[in-house]
């Protein structure tokens, strides 16, 4: 143990503090910095950061070059707290999807996004979990249920239903935007 | 004053402050100028007076302290009376620091608590540094992790060792329910929040599909109101306010819809404000307990009279008393703590940025191979240059050909540089070489 107190003490006295005027990085900083630093996209994916001093802040672009939504483009808000890592972000899909995870507001069904987060996922995890969700789409874990039950019982409407809402149109009584790149 | 040091009033302190004993640490020497230090002298700063906030500053009142701040940002509510003792029904829509202020000052003679009716992040590094201890008693995981990063921030390093004199210790005590813990931190010394982080449980989270589609729980109804219904209804044109009984109400309603939609039962209007405004039900003498042994920790540290705890205890009183203490280790890639920044040695006022990136690849004792670099100016983040990432590169490539100083850097300024190299982002502290340019600027 150290002498700390009177060590201090002598200073308080003395001198006036002189550290501490420099702003540091948060812990939550540091992490994010070195998660977008490393993010290693799949080529169908890209990012835009509207503003390149806002690392917490920014979008992912999946352009599924296989599976059901080939040819489409899916954007993706990401939202990183100050408890990053702590906490996962917040992900919201911004582009209207036929799916049977991700509902018609935009928010998505991936485990590690809530439930399964664990500190030492990073955002690559999360890229890496959305691409998986266009290429095989979970129909025992809807969040879109009419979708879902579409892709369990008949997988080629559910190809037609996608194919139709990435071209925009409706789908039952809902209208999709067109997303098709 | 004078006879104050000998009055009855400190007799039981002064038995501890002016004998010696088996467990006094090494430095110890028994004196009456230690009750005088503590009584005039040492400057503590208690955060939250909340449930343990009351007890603490109760307790380090009783115990001599008398230059005690308190900083709060909450308003006292009906809930709180049953144990935050400090606060009368009269009181209730009043700031909890400045009532919790009032009434030790009222109550204890020669104590001095000033009250900040504040967050605390509305102070800056100046208001902290004043302290010689922080003892904190708050619920909030964020809380403390700024508090943290802001206590480190202030350690002086002198060629890469830590001074001493600019450790500010922390002490946190936590509750929930039934159990507690209590832990001395020495910035730079022990570990830090940081260090331990993975100790605090994660959130409650249910699967989204489960709260959508399968509801079981009456949590479940409340989470997918939450979640689901309120951004897309909106139904005051704001953000939930846990406060606000009609945001409850609203929320309660449609919670209710949902559960007997799906035959839940047991969902109450109390469960849905408990889970909305995230409510750990507090028990007056855990709080009590916990209090103790921090304000404890607060003496021992202000005195030497006897050892810290080392450095973290846990308290269960769930099935009879259990506690136990152990040593939590520093964690090596701490990113809060174990960055002792390096400092970089700048000589060219002209030095670009391209030139500090080369230099980064290039130096043998770094080597890195695609540093992204960050920096904070004049209180704001700013990306520097960051070449994996396209989006960011294309807005970020001018940097390069600007000067440090153009950039805003300045002597002592922070770079934190991210590579594949290393496991954690690490700081570099640039130091120019004084010349007439760089002290214009």
């Amino acid at each position: 143990m150290i002498k700390l107190f009177s060590l201090k003490q002598a200073k308080k006295d003395g001198e006036s503090p002189k550290a501490g005027t420099q702003k540091k990085a948060s812990a939550a900083q540091l992490r994010i910095t070195k998660d977008i630093n490393e993010l290693n996209l799949p080529k169908t994916c890209g990012t835009e950061f509207p503003d390149p001093d806002d690392l917490l802040s920014f979008k992912l672009i999946i352009c599924p070059d296989e599976g059901f939504y080939r040819g489409g483009r899916f954007v993706f808000s990401f939202k990183v707290g100050p408890n990053y890592p702590h906490e996962p972000p917040k992900v919201k899909c911004e582009t209207q999807v036929y799916h049977p995870n991700i509902d018609l507001d935009g928010n998505v069904c991936l485990n590690i996004l809530r439930e399964d987060w664990k500190p030492v996922l990073t955002i690559n995890s999360i890229v890496y979990g959305l691409q998986y969700l266009f290429l095989e789409p979970n129909p025992e874990d809807p969040l879109n249920k009419d979708a879902a039950e579409v892709l369990q019982n008949n997988r080629r409407a559910f190809e037609q239903n996608v194919a139709k809402a990435m071209r925009g149109g409706y789908v039952g009584s809902y209208y999709f935007e067109r997303c098709l790149k | 004053m004078g006879s104050d040091y000998t009055h009855r009033r400190w007799s039981n302190l002064r038995k501890v402050l002016e004998r010696s004993g088996p467990f006094c640490r090494p430095d110890f020497e028994p004196s009456s100028e230690n009750l005088q230090m503590l009584l005039e002298r040492c400057k503590v700063l208690v955060v939250g007076a909340g449930g343990l906030g009351c007890e603490l500053l109760k307790n380090l009142a009783l115990m001599g302290f008398r230059h005690i701040h308190v900083i709060d940002m909450d308003t006292i509510e009906l809930s709180n009376l049953n144990r935050q003792f400090l606060f009368r029904h009269k009181d209730i829509g009043s700031y909890k620091a400045e009532v919790a202020a009032k009434f030790i000052n009222a109550r204890v003679p020669g104590c001095n608590v000033i009250a900040h009716n504040c967050e605390i992040q509305a102070k800056d590094a100046a208001f902290y540094q004043q302290f010689h201890m922080i003892i904190c008693g708050l619920d909030s995981i964020v809380a403390r992790r700024w508090l943290n990063g802001m206590l480190i921030s202030l350690l002086v390093y002198e060629n890469g060792t830590l001074e001493q004199g600019s450790v500010i210790p922390l002490i946190d005590g936590g509750t929930e329910g039934f159990k507690g813990n209590a832990r001395v931190i020495l910035p730079g010394m022990n570990p830090c929040i940081e260090c331990t982080l993975d100790l605090y449980p994660p959130q409650v989270t249910y699967p989204l599909c489960t709260i959508a589609n399968t509801p079981r729980l009456p949590e479940h109804c409340v989470e997918y109101v939450k979640v689901i219904q309120w951004p897309k209804e909106n139904p005051f044109d704001c953000a939930i306010d846990g406060d606000d009984p009609q945001h409850i109400n609203w929320i309660y309603e449609k919670s209710n819809e949902r559960a007997t939609q799906f035959g839940i039962q047991g969902l109450t209007y109390r469960l849905v404000q408990g889970i909305i405004k995230n409510i750990i039900p507090a028990v007056a003498s855990t709080n009590a307990v916990i209090a103790a042994i921090c304000a404890t920790e607060a003496f021992k540290l202000a005195t030497s009279c006897s050892a810290s705890l080392n450095n973290y205890m846990v308290l269960n009183n769930l099935d009879g008393v259990y506690t136990y203490t152990y040593e939590a280790e520093k964690k090596q890639n701490c990113l809060a703590c174990s960055q002792v920044p390096r400092e970089l040695e700048i000589k060219d006022s002209k030095y670009k940025l391209q030139d500090l990136i080369e230099l980064l690849c290039e130096r043998p004792d770094l080597q890195m191979k695609s540093p992204g670099l960050t920096a904070i100016i004049n209180g704001k983040n700013k990306t520097l240059y960051i070449q994996t990432v396209s989006s960011i590169e294309q807005k970020t490539r001018e940097n390069l050909s600007k000067t440090l100083i153009e950039l805003g850097l300045k002597d002592d300024s922070e770079i934190n540089i991210a590579d594949i190299t290393t496991p954690n982002t690490v700081t570099l502290k640039l130091k120019f070489s004084h010349n007439d340019s760089i002290s214009r600027q």
